[in-house]
Protein backbone atom coordinates (compact mmCIF):
# COMPACT_ATOMS: atom_id res chain seq x y z
CA UNK A 1 0.00 0.00 0.00
CA UNK A 2 1.14 3.56 -0.94
CA UNK A 3 1.29 5.83 1.67
CA UNK A 4 -1.20 7.78 -0.93
CA UNK A 5 -4.04 6.25 0.21
CA UNK A 6 -3.60 5.00 3.64
CA UNK A 7 -6.61 5.29 5.68
CA UNK A 8 -6.07 7.12 9.40
CA UNK A 9 -9.41 7.32 10.58
CA UNK A 10 -12.43 4.65 10.74
CA UNK A 11 -15.73 7.20 10.75
CA UNK A 12 -18.18 4.11 12.73
CA UNK A 13 -21.58 5.58 11.58
CA UNK A 14 -23.30 3.08 14.62
CA UNK A 15 -27.02 4.49 14.02
CA UNK A 16 -29.16 6.80 12.05
CA UNK A 17 -31.25 6.86 15.48
CA UNK A 18 -30.82 9.77 17.26
CA UNK A 19 -32.96 11.74 19.85
CA UNK A 20 -32.26 15.06 18.32
CA UNK A 21 -33.53 16.21 15.12
CA UNK A 22 -31.31 19.23 13.81
CA UNK A 23 -32.59 20.46 10.61
CA UNK A 24 -28.70 20.94 9.02
CA UNK A 25 -28.55 16.80 9.89
CA UNK A 26 -25.45 14.81 7.84
CA UNK A 27 -27.02 11.91 7.71
CA UNK A 28 -28.87 10.96 4.07
CA UNK A 29 -32.80 12.47 3.79
CA UNK A 30 -33.68 8.69 3.50
CA UNK A 31 -32.38 7.35 6.69
CA UNK A 32 -35.49 6.39 8.16
CA UNK A 33 -36.03 3.75 5.27
CA UNK A 34 -32.73 1.92 6.24
CA UNK A 35 -32.29 -1.57 7.13
CA UNK A 36 -30.94 -3.21 10.21
CA UNK A 37 -27.74 -1.89 12.15
CA UNK A 38 -24.73 -4.04 12.20
CA UNK A 39 -24.30 -6.14 15.28
CA UNK A 40 -21.64 -5.59 17.58
CA UNK A 41 -19.07 -9.19 16.50
CA UNK A 42 -19.13 -7.29 12.80
CA UNK A 43 -17.93 -3.96 14.25
CA UNK A 44 -15.07 -5.77 16.32
CA UNK A 45 -14.33 -7.17 13.11
CA UNK A 46 -13.90 -3.76 11.13
CA UNK A 47 -12.47 -2.57 14.06
CA UNK A 48 -9.84 -4.99 13.42
CA UNK A 49 -9.31 -4.93 10.16
CA UNK A 50 -9.18 -1.25 10.00
CA UNK A 51 -6.64 -1.46 12.15
CA UNK A 52 -4.59 -3.72 9.81
CA UNK A 53 -5.08 -1.39 7.02
CA UNK A 54 -3.40 1.37 9.22
CA UNK A 55 -6.23 2.89 11.32
CA UNK A 56 -4.96 4.48 14.44
CA UNK A 57 -8.29 7.24 15.21
CA UNK A 58 -11.52 5.76 15.60
CA UNK A 59 -14.76 8.21 15.89
CA UNK A 60 -17.90 6.68 17.37
CA UNK A 61 -20.91 8.43 15.55
CA UNK A 62 -24.12 8.47 14.64
CA UNK A 63 -27.07 9.65 14.71
CA UNK A 64 -26.49 9.03 18.40
CA UNK A 65 -24.27 6.40 19.25
CA UNK A 66 -24.81 6.18 22.98
CA UNK A 67 -28.30 4.56 21.92
CA UNK A 68 -26.11 1.25 21.48
CA UNK A 69 -26.19 -0.68 24.43
CA UNK A 70 -23.08 -2.11 23.23
CA UNK A 71 -21.44 1.02 23.44
CA UNK A 72 -19.33 -0.48 26.35
CA UNK A 73 -17.77 -3.33 24.64
CA UNK A 74 -16.93 -1.49 21.47
CA UNK A 75 -14.98 0.85 23.16
CA UNK A 76 -13.30 -1.87 25.71
CA UNK A 77 -12.47 -3.66 22.60
CA UNK A 78 -10.95 -0.69 20.73
CA UNK A 79 -8.54 -0.19 23.14
CA UNK A 80 -6.85 -3.24 23.36
CA UNK A 81 -6.18 -3.00 19.56
CA UNK A 82 -4.67 0.94 20.95
CA UNK A 83 -7.26 2.82 18.75
CA UNK A 84 -7.86 6.64 19.76
CA UNK A 85 -11.29 6.28 20.65
CA UNK A 86 -13.34 9.47 19.76
CA UNK A 87 -17.13 9.77 20.90
CA UNK A 88 -19.02 12.17 18.82
CA UNK A 89 -22.13 12.66 20.85
CA UNK A 90 -25.01 14.99 21.11
CA UNK A 91 -24.88 14.10 24.67
CA UNK A 92 -28.42 12.59 25.13
CA UNK A 93 -28.81 10.24 26.72
CA UNK A 94 -26.11 9.74 28.94
CA UNK A 95 -25.51 9.47 32.84
CA UNK A 96 -21.84 10.38 35.02
CA UNK A 97 -21.73 6.74 35.41
CA UNK A 98 -21.84 5.24 31.82
CA UNK A 99 -19.93 8.33 31.04
CA UNK A 100 -17.07 7.41 33.81
CA UNK A 101 -17.27 3.03 32.83
CA UNK A 102 -17.11 4.06 29.11
CA UNK A 103 -13.55 6.54 30.19
CA UNK A 104 -12.43 3.50 32.26
CA UNK A 105 -12.83 0.96 29.35
CA UNK A 106 -10.66 3.12 27.19
CA UNK A 107 -12.56 6.21 25.88
CA UNK A 108 -10.26 8.86 24.92
CA UNK A 109 -11.59 11.79 23.55
CA UNK A 110 -15.36 13.29 23.55
CA UNK A 111 -16.91 15.59 21.52
CA UNK A 112 -20.16 17.48 21.89
CA UNK A 113 -22.16 18.85 19.92
CA UNK A 114 -24.19 22.31 21.15
CA UNK A 115 -26.94 24.12 18.48
CA UNK A 116 -26.79 27.24 20.17
CA UNK A 117 -25.68 29.36 23.25
CA UNK A 118 -28.75 30.08 24.22
CA UNK A 119 -30.87 27.30 25.51
CA UNK A 120 -34.01 28.12 24.21
CA UNK A 121 -32.55 28.77 20.62
CA UNK A 122 -30.92 25.62 20.76
CA UNK A 123 -33.29 23.32 22.44
CA UNK A 124 -35.78 24.79 19.49
CA UNK A 125 -32.67 23.73 16.76
CA UNK A 126 -32.27 20.19 18.56
CA UNK A 127 -36.01 19.73 18.17
CA UNK A 128 -36.31 18.34 22.10
CA UNK A 129 -35.11 20.30 25.47
CA UNK A 130 -31.27 19.32 25.44
CA UNK A 131 -29.13 22.42 25.97
CA UNK A 132 -28.99 21.91 30.27
CA UNK A 133 -28.05 18.26 30.16
CA UNK A 134 -25.61 19.39 27.49
CA UNK A 135 -23.76 21.56 29.98
CA UNK A 136 -23.76 18.62 32.59
CA UNK A 137 -22.42 16.47 30.09
CA UNK A 138 -19.03 18.81 29.07
CA UNK A 139 -18.94 19.00 32.65
CA UNK A 140 -18.90 15.65 33.73
CA UNK A 141 -16.08 15.17 30.41
CA UNK A 142 -13.96 17.67 31.85
CA UNK A 143 -14.28 16.34 35.24
CA UNK A 144 -13.23 12.83 34.52
CA UNK A 145 -10.03 14.12 32.84
CA UNK A 146 -11.02 13.69 28.92
CA UNK A 147 -10.70 16.04 26.58
CA UNK A 148 -13.74 17.85 25.31
CA UNK A 149 -14.79 19.23 21.85
CA UNK A 150 -17.49 21.46 21.71
CA UNK A 151 -18.60 21.55 17.78
CA UNK A 152 -20.89 23.78 17.09
CA UNK A 153 -22.76 23.76 13.56
CA UNK A 154 -23.02 27.34 12.19
CA UNK A 155 -25.82 28.77 10.20
CA UNK A 156 -27.69 31.60 9.84
CA UNK A 157 -29.62 31.58 12.93
CA UNK A 158 -26.63 31.11 15.54
CA UNK A 159 -23.41 32.46 13.95
CA UNK A 160 -23.99 36.01 15.66
CA UNK A 161 -23.84 34.36 18.82
CA UNK A 162 -19.69 33.29 18.17
CA UNK A 163 -18.55 35.58 21.56
CA UNK A 164 -21.14 33.25 23.56
CA UNK A 165 -19.89 29.89 22.09
CA UNK A 166 -16.18 30.84 22.53
CA UNK A 167 -17.22 32.08 26.28
CA UNK A 168 -19.05 28.73 26.41
CA UNK A 169 -16.35 26.83 25.60
CA UNK A 170 -13.60 28.35 28.16
CA UNK A 171 -16.43 27.94 30.95
CA UNK A 172 -16.69 23.81 30.36
CA UNK A 173 -12.94 23.87 30.03
CA UNK A 174 -12.95 22.63 26.62
CA UNK A 175 -9.55 21.20 24.58
CA UNK A 176 -11.35 22.13 21.54
CA UNK A 177 -13.64 24.18 20.21
CA UNK A 178 -14.77 23.51 16.45
CA UNK A 179 -16.82 26.26 14.67
CA UNK A 180 -17.62 24.26 11.65
CA UNK A 181 -20.22 26.01 9.12
CA UNK A 182 -22.65 23.55 7.72
CA UNK A 183 -21.73 21.51 5.07
CA UNK A 184 -24.81 22.03 2.12
CA UNK A 185 -25.93 18.58 1.30
CA UNK A 186 -28.27 16.52 3.04
CA UNK A 187 -30.40 17.93 4.90
CA UNK A 188 -28.98 21.30 5.33
CA UNK A 189 -29.06 21.21 1.46
CA UNK A 190 -32.78 21.47 2.17
CA UNK A 191 -33.13 23.90 4.37
CA UNK A 192 -30.53 25.93 2.60
CA UNK A 193 -32.23 29.25 2.27
CA UNK A 194 -33.09 29.55 6.25
CA UNK A 195 -29.26 27.87 7.02
CA UNK A 196 -26.76 30.21 4.73
CA UNK A 197 -25.33 32.89 6.57
CA UNK A 198 -24.32 36.40 4.36
CA UNK A 199 -20.80 37.06 3.68
CA UNK A 200 -21.01 40.00 6.53
CA UNK A 201 -22.16 37.36 9.11
CA UNK A 202 -19.26 35.28 8.09
CA UNK A 203 -16.74 37.59 7.96
CA UNK A 204 -17.61 38.78 11.34
CA UNK A 205 -17.22 35.21 12.72
CA UNK A 206 -14.22 34.43 11.46
CA UNK A 207 -12.81 37.65 12.58
CA UNK A 208 -14.11 36.76 16.25
CA UNK A 209 -13.02 33.61 15.93
CA UNK A 210 -9.03 34.33 14.62
CA UNK A 211 -9.10 36.62 17.90
CA UNK A 212 -9.71 33.88 20.06
CA UNK A 213 -7.55 31.44 18.50
CA UNK A 214 -4.70 33.44 19.05
CA UNK A 215 -5.25 34.28 22.67
CA UNK A 216 -6.37 30.70 23.60
CA UNK A 217 -3.20 29.25 21.62
CA UNK A 218 -2.31 26.60 23.76
CA UNK A 219 -4.52 25.81 26.10
CA UNK A 220 -7.65 25.95 23.56
CA UNK A 221 -7.68 25.12 19.94
CA UNK A 222 -9.91 27.39 18.04
CA UNK A 223 -11.05 26.04 14.22
CA UNK A 224 -12.87 27.80 12.06
CA UNK A 225 -14.38 26.48 9.04
CA UNK A 226 -15.61 28.35 6.69
CA UNK A 227 -18.67 27.12 4.36
CA UNK A 228 -17.50 26.28 0.76
CA UNK A 229 -20.34 28.79 -0.19
CA UNK A 230 -17.74 31.50 0.80
CA UNK A 231 -14.76 30.27 0.19
CA UNK A 232 -13.00 30.74 -3.65
CA UNK A 233 -11.53 26.94 -3.80
CA UNK A 234 -13.22 24.26 -2.41
CA UNK A 235 -13.08 22.08 0.32
CA UNK A 236 -10.44 19.29 0.50
CA UNK A 237 -13.15 16.97 1.05
CA UNK A 238 -12.32 13.96 3.26
CA UNK A 239 -8.68 14.62 2.36
CA UNK A 240 -9.61 13.45 -1.07
CA UNK A 241 -11.64 10.66 -1.61
CA UNK A 242 -10.80 7.36 -0.19
CA UNK A 243 -7.48 8.08 1.14
CA UNK A 244 -7.15 9.06 4.70
CA UNK A 245 -10.78 8.02 6.10
CA UNK A 246 -13.11 4.99 5.84
CA UNK A 247 -16.67 5.68 6.68
CA UNK A 248 -18.54 2.88 7.92
CA UNK A 249 -22.47 3.06 7.79
CA UNK A 250 -25.15 1.89 10.20
CA UNK A 251 -25.77 -0.88 7.91
CA UNK A 252 -21.91 -2.03 7.56
CA UNK A 253 -21.96 -0.07 3.95
CA UNK A 254 -17.73 0.90 3.70
CA UNK A 255 -17.77 4.28 2.40
CA UNK A 256 -14.93 7.21 1.32
CA UNK A 257 -17.76 9.39 3.10
CA UNK A 258 -20.69 9.35 4.91
CA UNK A 259 -23.15 10.94 1.68
CA UNK A 260 -21.01 8.63 -0.74
CA UNK A 261 -23.80 6.13 -1.25
CA UNK A 262 -26.56 8.76 -2.27
CA UNK A 263 -24.17 9.40 -5.30
CA UNK A 264 -26.03 6.99 -8.13
CA UNK A 265 -23.98 4.36 -9.77
CA UNK A 266 -21.52 4.20 -7.69
CA UNK A 267 -21.16 0.64 -6.20
CA UNK A 268 -20.32 0.45 -2.38
CA UNK A 269 -20.07 -2.81 -0.37
CA UNK A 270 -20.91 -3.84 3.01
CA UNK A 271 -18.52 -5.54 5.46
CA UNK A 272 -20.63 -8.22 6.18
CA UNK A 273 -19.74 -9.60 2.59
CA UNK A 274 -15.95 -8.63 2.03
CA UNK A 275 -13.05 -7.47 4.26
CA UNK A 276 -12.50 -4.02 4.61
CA UNK A 277 -9.09 -4.05 3.46
CA UNK A 278 -10.18 -5.59 0.10
CA UNK A 279 -12.86 -3.00 0.24
CA UNK A 280 -10.77 -0.56 0.85
CA UNK A 281 -8.33 -1.22 -2.24
CA UNK A 282 -10.39 -2.86 -4.82
CA UNK A 283 -13.76 -1.93 -4.54
CA UNK A 284 -15.40 0.19 -7.59
CA UNK A 285 -16.87 2.59 -5.54
CA UNK A 286 -13.18 3.49 -3.79
CA UNK A 287 -11.39 3.83 -6.74
CA UNK A 288 -13.75 6.02 -8.93
CA UNK A 289 -12.46 9.20 -7.42
CA UNK A 290 -9.19 8.15 -6.30
CA UNK A 291 -5.79 9.73 -7.48
CA UNK A 292 -5.93 11.85 -10.80
CA UNK A 293 -6.50 10.02 -13.43
CA UNK A 294 -10.75 11.12 -13.37
CA UNK A 295 -9.93 14.37 -12.63
CA UNK A 296 -12.46 16.95 -14.92
CA UNK A 297 -11.77 19.94 -16.68
CA UNK A 298 -10.62 22.85 -14.94
CA UNK A 299 -8.95 20.57 -12.47
CA UNK A 300 -6.79 18.29 -14.21
CA UNK A 301 -4.43 21.12 -14.91
CA UNK A 302 -5.35 22.97 -11.97
CA UNK A 303 -2.05 23.55 -9.84
CA UNK A 304 -4.57 23.25 -6.44
CA UNK A 305 -5.68 19.46 -7.34
CA UNK A 306 -3.16 18.26 -5.09
CA UNK A 307 -4.62 20.28 -2.25
CA UNK A 308 -8.45 19.73 -2.71
CA UNK A 309 -8.70 16.73 -5.22
CA UNK A 310 -11.45 18.20 -7.15
CA UNK A 311 -13.67 19.48 -3.90
CA UNK A 312 -16.44 17.19 -2.79
CA UNK A 313 -18.01 14.73 -4.84
CA UNK A 314 -21.18 15.23 -3.44
CA UNK A 315 -21.84 18.45 -4.01
CA UNK A 316 -20.99 18.46 -7.91
CA UNK A 317 -23.70 15.89 -7.76
CA UNK A 318 -26.06 17.51 -5.79
CA UNK A 319 -25.32 20.69 -7.05
CA UNK A 320 -24.74 19.79 -10.31
CA UNK A 321 -26.25 16.32 -10.80
CA UNK A 322 -22.85 14.70 -12.14
CA UNK A 323 -20.54 14.08 -9.41
CA UNK A 324 -17.70 13.53 -11.81
CA UNK A 325 -17.80 17.40 -12.21
CA UNK A 326 -15.48 19.70 -10.63
CA UNK A 327 -16.88 20.89 -7.14
CA UNK A 328 -19.26 24.07 -7.97
CA UNK A 329 -18.04 25.70 -4.66
CA UNK A 330 -14.97 26.61 -6.67
CA UNK A 331 -14.74 29.77 -8.28
CA UNK A 332 -12.84 28.14 -11.70
CA UNK A 333 -15.53 25.42 -12.11
CA UNK A 334 -18.62 25.44 -14.48
CA UNK A 335 -21.81 25.44 -12.34
CA UNK A 336 -20.57 27.82 -9.61
CA UNK A 337 -23.34 30.47 -10.95
CA UNK A 338 -25.53 28.01 -8.91
CA UNK A 339 -23.11 28.88 -5.77
CA UNK A 340 -23.49 32.78 -6.17
CA UNK A 341 -27.21 33.05 -6.73
CA UNK A 342 -27.23 31.13 -3.25
CA UNK A 343 -24.83 33.47 -1.72
CA UNK A 344 -26.79 36.31 -3.38
CA UNK A 345 -30.25 34.98 -2.04
CA UNK A 346 -28.71 34.82 1.51
CA UNK A 347 -28.22 38.85 0.98
CA UNK A 348 -31.52 39.62 0.32
CA UNK A 349 -33.39 37.20 2.69
CA UNK A 350 -31.31 39.05 6.00
CA UNK A 351 -34.01 39.14 8.59
CA UNK A 352 -36.38 36.69 7.32
CA UNK A 353 -37.83 34.61 9.54
CA UNK A 354 -36.02 31.61 9.79
CA UNK A 355 -38.45 28.19 9.24
CA UNK A 356 -36.95 24.53 9.16
CA UNK A 357 -38.20 21.16 8.00
CA UNK A 358 -36.85 19.39 10.88
CA UNK A 359 -35.28 15.71 10.42
CA UNK A 360 -38.18 13.28 11.01
CA UNK A 361 -38.30 9.15 10.15
CA UNK A 362 -38.93 6.24 11.90
CA UNK A 363 -37.32 5.06 15.07
CA UNK A 364 -37.13 8.48 16.05
CA UNK A 365 -38.16 9.43 19.41
CA UNK A 366 -41.09 11.49 19.95
CA UNK A 367 -39.46 13.61 23.55
CA UNK B 1 9.92 28.62 25.04
CA UNK B 2 13.32 29.60 26.77
CA UNK B 3 13.07 28.15 29.99
CA UNK B 4 15.37 25.69 29.56
CA UNK B 5 14.90 24.22 33.54
CA UNK B 6 11.33 23.12 32.68
CA UNK B 7 10.18 19.62 32.42
CA UNK B 8 8.14 19.21 29.27
CA UNK B 9 5.36 16.46 29.95
CA UNK B 10 2.80 15.38 27.61
CA UNK B 11 -0.82 16.06 28.90
CA UNK B 12 -2.82 13.27 29.37
CA UNK B 13 -4.60 13.41 26.12
CA UNK B 14 -1.86 12.57 24.36
CA UNK B 15 -0.79 8.98 23.48
CA UNK B 16 2.44 7.56 22.02
CA UNK B 17 2.43 5.15 19.46
CA UNK B 18 4.32 2.89 17.10
CA UNK B 19 3.14 2.30 14.04
CA UNK B 20 4.40 -0.37 12.18
CA UNK B 21 3.30 0.43 8.84
CA UNK B 22 5.81 2.83 8.50
CA UNK B 23 8.10 1.86 11.73
CA UNK B 24 7.83 5.59 12.92
CA UNK B 25 5.98 6.52 16.11
CA UNK B 26 2.87 8.44 16.04
CA UNK B 27 1.63 11.07 18.65
CA UNK B 28 -2.09 10.87 18.66
CA UNK B 29 -5.02 13.03 20.45
CA UNK B 30 -8.52 13.84 19.94
CA UNK B 31 -9.20 12.91 15.93
CA UNK B 32 -5.84 13.50 14.36
CA UNK B 33 -1.96 12.74 14.88
CA UNK B 34 1.37 13.81 13.87
CA UNK B 35 3.84 11.35 12.93
CA UNK B 36 7.43 11.61 14.48
CA UNK B 37 10.92 11.09 12.73
CA UNK B 38 13.21 9.34 14.62
CA UNK B 39 14.65 12.29 16.35
CA UNK B 40 11.07 13.77 17.51
CA UNK B 41 10.63 10.08 18.89
CA UNK B 42 13.38 10.55 21.03
CA UNK B 43 12.44 13.96 22.31
CA UNK B 44 8.76 12.84 22.82
CA UNK B 45 9.82 9.86 24.76
CA UNK B 46 11.27 11.86 27.27
CA UNK B 47 8.67 14.76 27.65
CA UNK B 48 7.66 12.52 31.09
CA UNK B 49 8.15 15.62 33.23
CA UNK B 50 11.46 13.66 34.62
CA UNK B 51 13.86 15.60 32.51
CA UNK B 52 14.58 19.20 32.38
CA UNK B 53 15.33 20.70 28.36
CA UNK B 54 18.73 20.67 29.55
CA UNK B 55 18.47 17.43 30.27
CA UNK B 56 17.27 16.16 26.81
CA UNK B 57 19.92 18.46 25.19
CA UNK B 58 22.49 16.07 27.40
CA UNK B 59 20.62 13.04 26.62
CA UNK B 60 20.42 13.57 22.39
CA UNK B 61 23.84 15.26 22.17
CA UNK B 62 25.42 12.12 23.74
CA UNK B 63 23.07 9.98 21.29
CA UNK B 64 23.99 12.33 18.49
CA UNK B 65 27.87 12.87 19.11
CA UNK B 66 28.42 14.74 15.48
CA UNK B 67 25.54 17.07 16.26
CA UNK B 68 26.37 20.14 18.04
CA UNK B 69 24.60 21.07 21.82
CA UNK B 70 23.35 24.16 20.43
CA UNK B 71 21.97 22.37 16.66
CA UNK B 72 20.14 20.21 19.40
CA UNK B 73 18.87 22.50 21.68
CA UNK B 74 17.44 25.11 19.04
CA UNK B 75 15.71 21.74 16.79
CA UNK B 76 14.36 20.25 20.17
CA UNK B 77 12.45 23.84 21.42
CA UNK B 78 10.92 24.34 17.96
CA UNK B 79 9.74 20.40 18.16
CA UNK B 80 8.64 21.45 22.15
CA UNK B 81 7.08 24.70 20.42
CA UNK B 82 5.07 22.93 17.99
CA UNK B 83 3.28 20.55 20.94
CA UNK B 84 2.76 23.08 23.08
CA UNK B 85 0.85 25.50 20.70
CA UNK B 86 -0.88 22.20 19.89
CA UNK B 87 -1.44 22.13 23.33
CA UNK B 88 0.10 18.05 23.96
CA UNK B 89 2.22 19.69 26.55
CA UNK B 90 0.83 20.22 30.58
CA UNK B 91 0.79 23.45 32.25
CA UNK B 92 3.02 24.92 29.26
CA UNK B 93 0.63 27.15 27.14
Amino acid sequence: MNNESRPYTLIAELTYRCPLRCPYCSNPLDFAEHGNEIDTDTWLRVFQEAEELGVVQLNLTGGEPLLRNDLERLIEEARKIDLYTNLITSGIPLTFERLSRLRALGLDSVQVSVQSARPSVSDRIAGVPSFNRKLDVMRWVTSLDLPLTMNVVLHRENISEINEFIALAERVSADRLELANTQYLGWALKNRSALLPTREQIERARTVAAEAKARLRGSMEVLFVTPDYYTDYPKSCMEGWGRRFIVVNPEGLALPCHLAHTIPGLRFEHVTQRRLGDIWHHSAGFNRFRGEDWLPDPCRTCERRVLDFGGCRCQAFHVLGDAGMADPACSLAPGHDFIESARAQAGRTTGVPVLFEYRTGRGRSAR
Amino acid sequence: MTLTTIRPRFSPKVRLRFDRRTGRHLLLYPETGLQLNHTATVIARLCTGEWTVDDMVEQLTQAYGDVSPDEIRREMCEFLDVLSHRGLLQGMA
